[in-house]
């Protein structure tokens, strides 16, 4: 099954994930993120209830799960933009349940959002700009000291217009980002996460919306980021592009983890036909055949 | 009456001392509302405490002018801080019912019998320009060009408002263009998303309301001085509105839009007020009284502002493009 690998998934030589275990809440060798009892509930409905989930440093985790899973709600709570009822976890050693959103970003954890969240009346460049971190003249007295920041400016300039030329967006600097299609303001939105130097970049549904034409170039981005030492947690529905670039695999239904593992477990997992593949999706139909003449 | 008068009373009215007041309240609610996207309907509310930080200072307490400028910007920086540390992590209705409740109430407690001793209650406070009016470097007499002249204290205060108004543009301008605006500004399209790339949205749009509410102190501290005798009753909810309408006229989320609107408002009240005066004083119009003035000239700013909504809504100043970039 590796045969039909994308450029980006790992050889067989490179296992990211070796000595990991294909099962719910199993240890990682050198978990970036770790989460114990995670729960949330709106009203009688408990949308997350995530008992363990360790995520492997630079790997490319894929989270997945139907609609009404509780994959967007997750994302909230590790990064501070939900409240837990319950759980602890910890980024890079460090505790950051109950941090707020924006201390979660700063210690290199950067989300972007299912539904995009572009300034519109910014320009794409302002747009990037803005994302950079420790600016001085971010400062309100600092602001006012324009010579104390104009080189800092510069090179964050640079900077941002290499990560635009990467996502295709550079011709486009100088236009507010509202005048921008759904899909480039996906690559923006992924592009201006980039620009704050994560450690771990959270990407919520980055594909939908994008011009199929640039998906391929969009896993490349991904890949490479991983392979420069991002790790990369995503939530995506097309099922080529999630067994094609992950490393592992975390399946979510009404809340729960129900497995996880690398994508050939996952093809062959029952609880997860059961649950998710055979019952919403008609590719995953494929993997439910794949399984009869599985390992 | 003749048209001339009118006209030249009605551009006195616009560079006048009261319509630089009202800029510097304006420049103070585009900070709040056109650039940080904070609703802010208790502006007033920041004049009241920069009008009597000024008055009760002075005159009830004997200290020097300066010192109640001081107190005034000091005054303000609490309220700003009152009105923003609660409702300011909240949903954005929260600061808007906030600031209307918190402005209303002030007016209240400071005309309350039991705050006379300090504030004068009701009766105001008066008697404490005077060492602004002592100042006054210019030559007595009045002074103008043509038909349009300011007698010599009206001028300096003049003089006085319009520098502050100029301060208050090159610092707008020099913050707008700096990283910290494009935060701000990032606040306003969408403050998550300002969040989630590591920046406080919540210290932000707290300094965002107190720099804001300065220039409304400010204000107020200089309808003090030029009225040289306040009351609780001028801080009306209604000069809230007026300052939404001037600032929307002018254009929210620009650096002249808070100039133009209130300058354009004043000649055009000014304009109006003086014609029905002067009709109605001669008789064209028998059925109507001069009384009738107010009532009319609220029906005017209402008229004219939802003719601006439809045909201008980025106001006299904005782009266009951009007020319009999220109707689809
Ligand atoms: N703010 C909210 N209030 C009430 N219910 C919510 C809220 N956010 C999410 N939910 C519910 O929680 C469940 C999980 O939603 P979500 O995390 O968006 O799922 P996914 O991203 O996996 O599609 C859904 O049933 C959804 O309706
Ligand atoms: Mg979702």
């Amino acid at each position: 099954m590796s045969s039909d690998a994308t450029p980006g998934a790992p050889e067989a030589g490179q296992d990211r994930m070796a000595g990991t275990a294909p099962e719910t809440g199993s240890a990682k060798t050198d978990p970036i993120l770790k989460a114990d009892g995670i729960r949330r509930s709106f009203g009688g409905l408990t949308a997350v209830d995530v008992e363990h989930l360790e995520v492997q440093r630079s790997t490319i985790t894929a989270l997945i799960g139907p609609n009404g899973a509780g994959k967007s709600t997750l994302f909230n709570l590790l990064t501070g933009f939900d409240r837990a009822d319950a759980g602890e976890w910890s980024f890079q050693g460090r505790r950051i349940d109950r941090m707020a959103g924006h201390k979660v970003a700063r210690q290199g954890m950067v989300r972007t959002f299912q539904l995009t969240k572009a300034l519109t009346r910014l320009t794409v460049l302002e747009n990037m700009l803005l994302a950079a971190p420790g600016q001085r003249g971010e400062r309100f007295l600092g602001a006012f000291g324009r010579w104390l920041w104009t080189g800092q400016e510069a090179a964050n300039r640079e900077r941002a217009m290499e990560l635009l030329a990467r996502f295709k967006l550079d011709a486009k600097k100088d236009d507010i980002a509202g005048s921008l299609s759904g899909g480039q303001r996906k690559l923006l939105e992924m592009a201006r996460s980039l620009m704050v130097e994560p450690s771990m970049v959270m990407l919520d549904e980055p594909m939908a919306g994008v011009n199929p034409a640039l998906v391929q170039s969009l896993l490349e981005h991904i890949t490479a980021l991983r392979d420069e030492g991002t790790t990369v947690l995503f939530v995506e529905h097309d099922m080529d592009v999630i067994m094609g670039i992950s490393d592992w695999i975390v399946v979510m239904a009404q809340g729960r983890v129900i497995a996880e593992g690398r994508p050939a477990d996952i093809r062959s997992n029952e609880h997860v036909i059961d649950a998710y593949l055979g019952a919403h999706h008609d590719e995953p139909g494929q993997g439910a055949q794949q399984k009869e003449e599985g390992p | 009456m003749d048209t001339m008068t009118i006209l030249s009373l009605s551009v006195e009215t616009a560079i006048g001392p009261v319509a630089a007041i009202y800029v510097l309240a304006a420049i103070g609610l585009n900070m709040h509302f056109g650039y940080t996207g904070l609703l802010n309907f208790g502006q007033v509310g920041f004049m009241l405490v920069g009008a009597y930080g000024v008055a009760v200072s002075v005159a009830t307490f004997g200290l020097p002018l300066w010192m109640g400028f001081l107190v005034s910007l000091a005054c303000s920086v609490v309220l700003a801080l009152v009105l923003g540390i609660p409702t300011l992590r909240l949903r954005s209705d929260y600061l808007a019912i906030s600031t209307i409740a918190v402005a209303e109430v002030l007016r209240l407690v400071y005309r309350a019998e039991f705050a006379r001793p300090v504030t004068g209650g009701v009766y105001g406070r008066q008697s404490f320009a005077d060492a602004f009016y002592d100042a006054n470097p210019l030559p007595e007499g009045s002074l103008g060009v043509g038909r349009v002249d300011f007698s010599s204290d009206e001028l300096w205060l003049m003089l006085v408002c319009w520098l502050l108004v100029a301060a208050g543009l090159a610092m707008m301008a020099l913050l707008m263009n700096s990283p910290w605006g494009r935060v701000i500004k990032g606040i306003r399209e969408d403050e998550d998303a300002v969040r989630s790339l590591g920046k406080d949205a919540f210290t932000y749009k707290l300094q965002s309301l107190v720099f804001g509410g300065v220039f409304g102190g400010l204000a107020g501290a200089m309808i003090a001085l030029n009225q040289q005798n306040i009351t609780p009753d001028q801080f009306m909810p209604q000069v809230t509105f007026y300052l939404w309408a001037m600032l929307l006229l002018g254009g929210v989320g620009t650096i002249w839009g808070p100039v133009i609107g209130p300058v354009i408002m004043w000649f055009m009240l000014t304009l109006f007020d003086e014609t029905l005066r002067g009709m109605a004083s001669t008789g064209v119009l028998p059925f109507l009284a001069t009384s009738d003035s107010g009532p009319l000239r609220h029906a005017l700013v209402g008229v004219g502002l939802m003719l601006l909504i439809v045909y201008r809504p980025q106001g006299l100043v904005g782009n266009r493009k951009e007020m319009l970039v999220n109707v689809k």
